[in-house]
């Protein structure tokens, strides 16, 4: 049913809220292992296709396949193997780092020893080891965004969904997410992710510009530049969000 | 189930590392329980009680000593004129104003007719009626004693053939009110808790964002509602054995029937709370919301209970209105099983229709909550 290596397939996806048309039958696919950016305004429709994507909220039409299963009717098989992490800080603050690599790996399936080995590993790949019991409120913005990430990738999803992962990050750490995002796409990970930082769409494999619900441009960044006749990212992103 | 593991150890652990809820939900409700068990009484005390008393002879008197020695009035003032006893009960300074009506004495010597006049302060129906059958009973008595003094005097008429009823008070021999209330507060505090903390749980992870990042995993719905519920069960239950432990040895509350009998019954009342509570946690978007909208049903449902007021004399659809009160149940069940000893034969409506309730009620709180909008 999927053509060679499509780990995304989004055909006309649709997703209206009453009159209004948040995301106007959009269609893309993403091959696996590939770095996909997903650009926009505030408000272009960015956060409710992921959600669409992620099984959290249902299409009003058009269909869409994610990791092989379809986003309206096999929403609970997709969740087995996406990971996300969205904008909005989504570790519990009054855990500890160990406590909430416990709890997301548990209610993953994995098994005690399993959640073990993978707390070792994560925390020494961030060099978080004097950190694991600390309360994960009390860390810096940018700590807690790669804890989030490595969570995110507990269980070996196939593919991870990002919502503005490095919004108010230092360029420091947004540095080191990137480095991170490289080392889990070279396992072969696919990452789906969406940034307001134009420096960050360069570090893509492929692009798309959506503007008020529709994806207007879609391609490898250095493509686009030609395209738009533009120097960076940055230019071509103004070019088509002022229409 | 795994899964459900690890969710109540992480709710266990946010309960416990949570310092600002730890007093609410056991020091708060042992602090109510002994507060309102010695003061939410329905025993009319203390009666402000004024007299006229145009008489002014050794009968007169004697009438009055009665009130004075009664432990229901304080007999606070002798008024001159009707003008100032009514002043004074419109500043709320008396309840009950007798008035005594001149030749009182000699009438009752000439075996007239006698009438005293009583005014009381109505504005709380209840309690006016109650003032009433106080006077009447101690005027009735004073009555007997009267007469029979006065027909020794006056020769052998015929006797009145006096009918008694002789009162025997069960369950509750002393007529304690404390015995009464404790275990019905008892059973507000357990739900009102539980209630609360349920209602605000869901919700809160909606207001942190961190519910959106559970919706993305693969949680089955029915896993996520018992890991949430089950702390809260627990909780609830070490309420009812904090608050029993309380009844008997503070308020010396007999308990007669049997404590597993009674633990069976809350463990299933519970669910049916944290139900409502979590039906109330999905359908709003914060936490006062979810606060509100509990608050306006434990209100109804405290009201409503039989707690304070008997239910017996609510209109019909204000009857029908209680079937759907759990907390009516709990009030009933904790009153038959730990004053009157009842077994579980006569609980079983009680009990039958809470575990229908709680089955509607989580049924309801599973289907509402929906991973995906």
């Amino acid at each position: 049913m999927m053509e060679n290596n499509n780990v995304i397939e989004v055909k006309e996806l649709t997703k209206m809220f009453g009159d209004f048309t948040a995301v106007s039958a959009i269609t893309f696919e993403v091959k696996q292992g590939e770095i996909f950016g997903f650009l926009g305004a505030n408000g272009a429709g960015k956060t409710t296709a992921m959600k669409m994507l992620i099984g959290i909220s249902k299409p009003t039409a058009g269909d869409a396949r994610v990791a092989g299963f379809d986003v309206a009717s096999e929403a609970e098989n997709i969740k087995k193997n996406i990971g996300y992490m969205s904008q909005k800080f989504a570790l519990y603050d009054d855990l500890t780092v160990k406590e909430n690599i416990t709890f997301f790996g548990g209610i993953y399936g994995l098994t005690r020893a399993k959640i073990k080995e993978k707390t070792r590993e994560l925390t020494e790949e961030l060099g978080l080891k004097d950190l694991t019991d600390q309360m994960v409120g009390s860390l810096p913005l940018g700590w807690k965004q790669k804890i989030a990430f490595s969570v995110s990738l507990l269980h070996e999803p196939k593919i991870v969904f990002l919502d503005e992962p490095t919004g108010g990050v230092d360029p420091i750490t947004r540095r080191q997410f990137w480095e991170m995002i490289y080392k889990s796409a070279n396992k072969g990970t696919t990452i789906f992710v969406t940034t307001h930082y134009m420096d960050e769409a360069e570090y893509c494999d492929r692009v798309s510009i959506m503007v008020n619900g529709k994806i207007e441009a879609l391609d490898s960044p250095k493509k686009l530049k030609e395209q738009y006749g533009a120097e960076t990212m940055n230019d071509v992103f103004l070019k088509l969000a002022r229409g | 189930m795994k899964t459900i593991g690890f969710i109540i150890q992480k709710e266990f652990k946010q309960i416990f590392r949570n310092k600002g809820m730890l007093p609410i939900i056991f020091v708060m409700p042992m602090v109510q329980l002994l507060i309102l068990a010695n003061a939410a009484t329905f025993e009319i005390k203390n009666i402000k009680f004024a007299y006229l008393d145009h008489d002014r002879t050794p009968t007169s008197r004697a009438l009055l000593e009665k009130f004075t020695a009664s432990t229901y009035f304080n007999v606070l003032t002798d008024y001159a004129s009707g003008k100032q006893a009514n002043s004074a009960m419109l500043k709320g300074d008396v309840d009950v104003v007798l008035e005594i009506p001149p030749y009182f004495e000699k009438d009752l010597m000439n075996d007239k007719h006698n009438q005293l006049g009583l005014t009381i302060n109505a504005i709380d129906g209840a309690t006016a009626g109650v003032e009433s059958v106080y006077v009447s009973q101690i005027v009735q008595s004073f009555n007997k004693n009267i007469r029979t003094e006065l027909m020794q005097v006056s020769d052998n008429l015929v006797r009145p053939i006096q009918i008694t009823t002789i009162p025997s008070f069960w369950y509750n021999e002393t007529l304690n009110y404390k015995t009464f209330m404790v275990p019905g507060i008892l059973v507000l505090l357990v739900t009102m808790i539980t209630l609360f903390l349920s209602g605000m749980n869901i919700v809160r992870e909606k207001e942190i964002g961190t519910l959106e990042q559970i919706n993305v995993t693969p949680i089955l719905k029915k896993q996520f509602i018992i890991g949430k519920l089950f702390p809260f069960w627990i909780i609830g239950m070490g309420l009812l054995t904090i608050g029993l432990i309380i009844a008997k040895l503070v308020f010396d509350i007999p308990i007669v029937g049997s404590l597993a009998l009674m633990y069976a019954y809350t463990s299933i009342y519970i669910f049916v709370v944290l139900g409502i509570g979590l039906f109330i946690s999905n359908f709003t978007d914060t936490q006062q919301q979810a606060m509100f909208i509990a608050w306006f049903f434990m209100v109804i449902f405290i009201l409503m209970s039989g707690l304070f007021t008997p239910i017996e004399s609510m209109p019909e659809w204000a009857q029908a209105i209680t079937e759907f009160n759990p907390i009516k149940y709990f009030v009933e069940v904790m009153r038959m099983v730990m004053l009157k000893g009842s077994s579980f034969t006569d609980i079983l409506p009680q009990f039958a229709k809470t575990l229908v309730y709680a089955f509607i009620m989580n049924g309801l709180a599973v289907w509402s909550y929906k991973k995906t909008s």
